[in-house]
């Protein structure tokens, strides 16, 4: 179905059934789904087409609830099972209602994405633990994203990149127009009979980090594109859509200080906090490096590395434990003594090696077991390690310095199961619906589980697909 | 750091992708990487060689061009892979054909084929070049059977010689194999997994070569030349069996084993090596290395013109031009076999070699 009046290129305005802005899995989904409903739909990609998707980029797996092991998943993961996950990692900052039905809804999700082209295989080396949980994708997110946009394209979807929406028009909770900047033709005006909001957070708008954040969000490093940053979001909270979730919450993790500012993805991360110790920049440990175990440990260290002055730690391991985790992409520092690491890292030596001594002098002897909570523990300091501490004896000694890197926030648009916004009387929108990120906070009150914000994606992409279709239908 | 510029890149590249993963179920490379923390110039050459260009990991991947990274696995392989046979060539200072190999290769064909036409010239029965002859025989009444059986065999074993020098040491500089000798399993595998072109698949999509979509071709085309060339090698031993075995001699008639295989051969040679050079002429500058351009269309243009001269000599051979076209197919036929170690032909062996040993690596971490 071609839009219902001319036409994109002629700098006119035009109407689609649906409008979709943004263009990584969320927005693919809606976009594919809406297709299939009938639509005619056009998606609005702000970043340029390599750039193309947002975080889904580098995402690589998606946690569906199922009820039975599958060719690529090792075993059954209940509805229940999930929500428990979900309730624990969120401390129970969540919608029930929504989070179950997106629950309920993600089973079905694992056989609609291969239906729309996307390929599964079993859990990627080092990731064993999610073998059951979480089903990967074939090559990687950008694997993914490029079959959804091959199939959308191949129903008659229409995609414009660098496509940036600058307004838009909404008149008592339903959406008009939207105005759209293009880098040739100039200004135009998009009208639709629905629109679907999946343009992601706003991790990549430093200023408005700092709004929650203060100066320290300028050491923050973000680990996606520098086109996350929320204008869409913003332009909705600001035209009377209800707010969700808390703005200082996100998804963050430690990765290498050394990573560009953006866009370093997933191999900037370090997995090796377990192996040793962390400290901050007066060279003091700040939290029990053995609390849990990956990835349940993972989505913490952003935050906390955050809190710390000047928003930098290093990661002290020995020589011993270099073979214990995944290559990294920056190699680790090295000195032969704990001093030289110091003066490397513009650490105060003795600082740091009285740190390195204290611990090393609380360690008790254990059975050392990284897959499980095991008994190497420390006495007498603080805070302890309670799992899988070991001396760091061995030269040379070794360090990553790490830093806060941000993959999306969950402050967002509130939205009902259906998909659809809740304007902040309360009401339901009558035409726009959200999916992805910029929803997330609904379902992520904190907290994380791996393999989530593209379950969110994707279910939340399906619904807002169909029901925006079914209201230009109607 | 390594010998060469490549293979600093290609270290760094496979450090990136060590870190990162997301390409393991895409083809043999990656699972083979990640048996490794670090890499030698001899792992560099291994990945390098079982690299079958489908470029999947290109399109999939989130760090190549333009993102910083600058991550292109495919190109850096395929650079590193046409210095690897340079590097192992045998004897050594024959490894300079690789420079300039397509004017290597064209000026020996033009030479070989020369050489045919002048031999035929001087030394043929009384009716010349341009003769008519039929019947048994007919062939050998230009040149020899036996002169023929010799040049040939001596080109053909030299070809041999040189290959299994240069793979030797290929083998040697991969390192020792984590369990001793190469297994007869480790070998099944590899003639699977090389016959059916297994890990030139895009991980099941499809192979990318023009663009982002998966439409490649070249595994089809691929086949057709693989195995066009495999029944051209056939039909000549079928024909040399019956030579001296059965004493019949050739030409042999269009039903007979012979001459069925090496048409089927044949056409599979034109089609196929067409198929090839037009992908090759389609395929996305970025996943290019431009380098080997002469390297590979001059072994496609071998391809070509044995299959083509020879399937010319089928439909002519009964005519005056059976003279000058057996000389110009046994002159293609020749510059093939005596090129073979100096020219895209090793692709093969040595990506043969490092399935071999990639299947071996599977075995043991099994």
């Amino acid at each position: 179905m071609s839009p219902t009046s001319s036409h994109r290129a002629d700098g006119m305005s035009s109407k689609y059934d649906v409008l979709v802005i943004g263009g990584g899995n969320a927005a693919l989904c809606a976009a594919i789904s809406a297709r299939r409903g009938g639509a005619s739909v056009l998606v609005l990609e702000g970043a340029p087409k390599f750039y193309r998707g947002g975080n889904t980029r580098h995402t690589r797996n998606m946690r569906c609830a199922h009820d039975a092991a599958t060719e690529i998943l090792t075993g059954p993961y209940t509805e229940d099972e999930f929500w428990e996950d979900l309730l624990r990692v969120t401390g129970g900052q969540t919608d029930e209602v929504l989070a179950r039905h997106m629950i309920r809804e993600s089973k079905d999700i694992l056989n609609w994405i291969v239906e729309q082209g996307v390929r599964w295989q079993p859990s990627l080396g080092g990731t064993l633990s999610l073998g059951r949980t979480n089903s990967f994708f074939l090559g990687g997110g950008r694997a993914m994203l490029n079959a959804l946009y091959l199939t959308a394209e191949r129903l008659g979807v229409d995609v414009e990149y660098d496509a940036e929406v600058t307004d838009l028009v909404i008149e008592d909770g339903m959406f008009l127009a939207a105005r759209l900047k293009r880098p040739i033709n100039g200004e135009t005006e998009i009208r639709a009979i629905s629109l679907v909001a999946a343009a992601g957070g706003f991790e990549a708008n430093i200023e408005w980090l700092k709004q929650y954040w203060g100066e320290a969000a300028d050491n923050f490093l973000i680990r996606g594109t520098p086109y996350n940053r929320g204008s869409i979001l913003k332009m909705l909270l600001d035209k009377g859509v209800q707010e969700v979730g808390d703005p200082t919450q996100c998804h963050a993790v430690a990765i290498d200080a050394r990573a560009p500012k953006f866009d370093g993805g997933i191999i900037t991360r370090h997995d090796s906090v377990v192996f040793g110790i962390v400290v901050n920049k007066h060279a003091q440990r700040f939290y029990d490096e053995g609390e849990d175990i990956w990835p349940k440990r993972y989505a913490i260290w952003g935050r906390l590395v955050a809190a710390q002055p000047d928003q930098i730690a290093y990661i002290i391991f020995d020589s011993t434990v270099v073979t214990s985790f995944m290559p990294t992409l920056f190699p680790p520092i090295a000195g032969q003594t704990v001093a030289e690491l110091a003066r490397k890292l513009e650490l105060d030596p003795a600082a740091l090696e009285k740190t390195v001594t204290e611990f090393n002098a609380a360690v008790l002897s254990g059975t050392f077991d990284h897959t499980i909570l095991d008994d190497c523990r420390t006495e007498g300091i603080t805070p302890p390690k309670t799992h899988w501490a070991r001396k760091i004896e061995t030269p040379p000694y070794l360090a990553y310095p790490v830093r806060p890197g941000i993959t999306f926030t969950y402050l967002g648009t509130r939205v009902n199961k259906e998909a659809r916004m809740l304007m902040a009387d309360g009401k339901p929108s009558g035409n726009m619906f959200a999916a992805g990120e910029i929803m997330a906070g609904n379902v992520l009150g904190k907290g994380y589980a791996a393999g989530m914000g593209m379950t969110i994606g994707s279910v939340f992409g399906r619904i807002a697909g169909r029901e925006a279709a079914k209201h230009a239908r109607n | 750091m390594h010998g060469t510029r490549i293979l600093d890149e290609a270290d760094r590249l496979m450090t990136v992708c060590n870190s990162c993963r997301y390409c393991e179920g895409l083809c043999a490379v990656f699972p083979a990487m990640e048996m490794r923390r670090a890499f030698s110039d001899g792992d560099l050459n291994y990945l390098a060689n079982l690299c079958h260009s489908c470029g999947a990991c290109y399109v999939d991947c989130q760090f190549s061009p333009p993102h910083e990274f600058n991550v292109n696995v495919p190109k850096t392989l395929a650079v590193a892979r046409a210095e690897s046979y340079a590097t192992y060539a045998w004897p050594q200072a024959l490894s300079g054909a690789f420079a300039r190999n397509g004017l290597v290769i064209a000026i020996i064909a033009a030479l070989s084929m020369a050489a045919f036409i002048l031999g035929f010239l001087a030394l043929n029965d009384a009716r010349g070049l341009f003769g008519v002859r039929t019947g048994p025989g007919a062939f050998y009444k230009l040149m020899p059977h036996n002169a023929m059986a010799a040049l040939f065999g001596a080109a053909f074993l030299y070809a041999i010689l040189a290959l299994v020098m240069s793979v030797r040491a290929f083998w040697r500089d991969i390192g020792p194999p984590i369990d001793g000798r190469a297994d007869g399993g480790s070998i099944f595998q590899a003639i699977r997994d090389a016959g059916e072109l297994r890990y030139l698949h895009g991980g099941g999509v499809g192979c990318y070569n023009e663009d982002d979509k998966p439409t490649d071709r070249r595994k089809l085309f691929h086949h057709l030349t693989f195995y066009g060339f495999l029944l051209c090698f056939a039909a000549t031993s079928v024909a040399t069996l019956y030579h001296y075995l059965l004493g019949r001699e050739a030409p042999y008639p269009w039903w007979d084993l012979p001459v069925v295989l090496g048409t089927l051969g044949g056409i599979g040679l034109i089609v196929g090596s067409i198929g090839l050079f037009v992908a090759k002429m389609r395929r996305d500058p970025a996943l290019l290395d431009e380098n080997s351009y002469g390297m590979d269309v001059g072994f496609i243009a071998m391809l070509l013109l044995t299959g083509f001269t020879g399937i010319l000599l089928l439909i002519l051979r009964e005519t005056a031009a059976m003279g000058p076209l057996l000389a110009l197919h046994l002159g293609a036929v020749f510059a093939l076999f005596i090129t073979m170690p100096y020219g895209k032909f090793v692709h093969g062996i040595y990506r043969f070699v490092a399935l071999v040993r990639y299947a071996q690596e599977r075995r043991t971490a099994a």
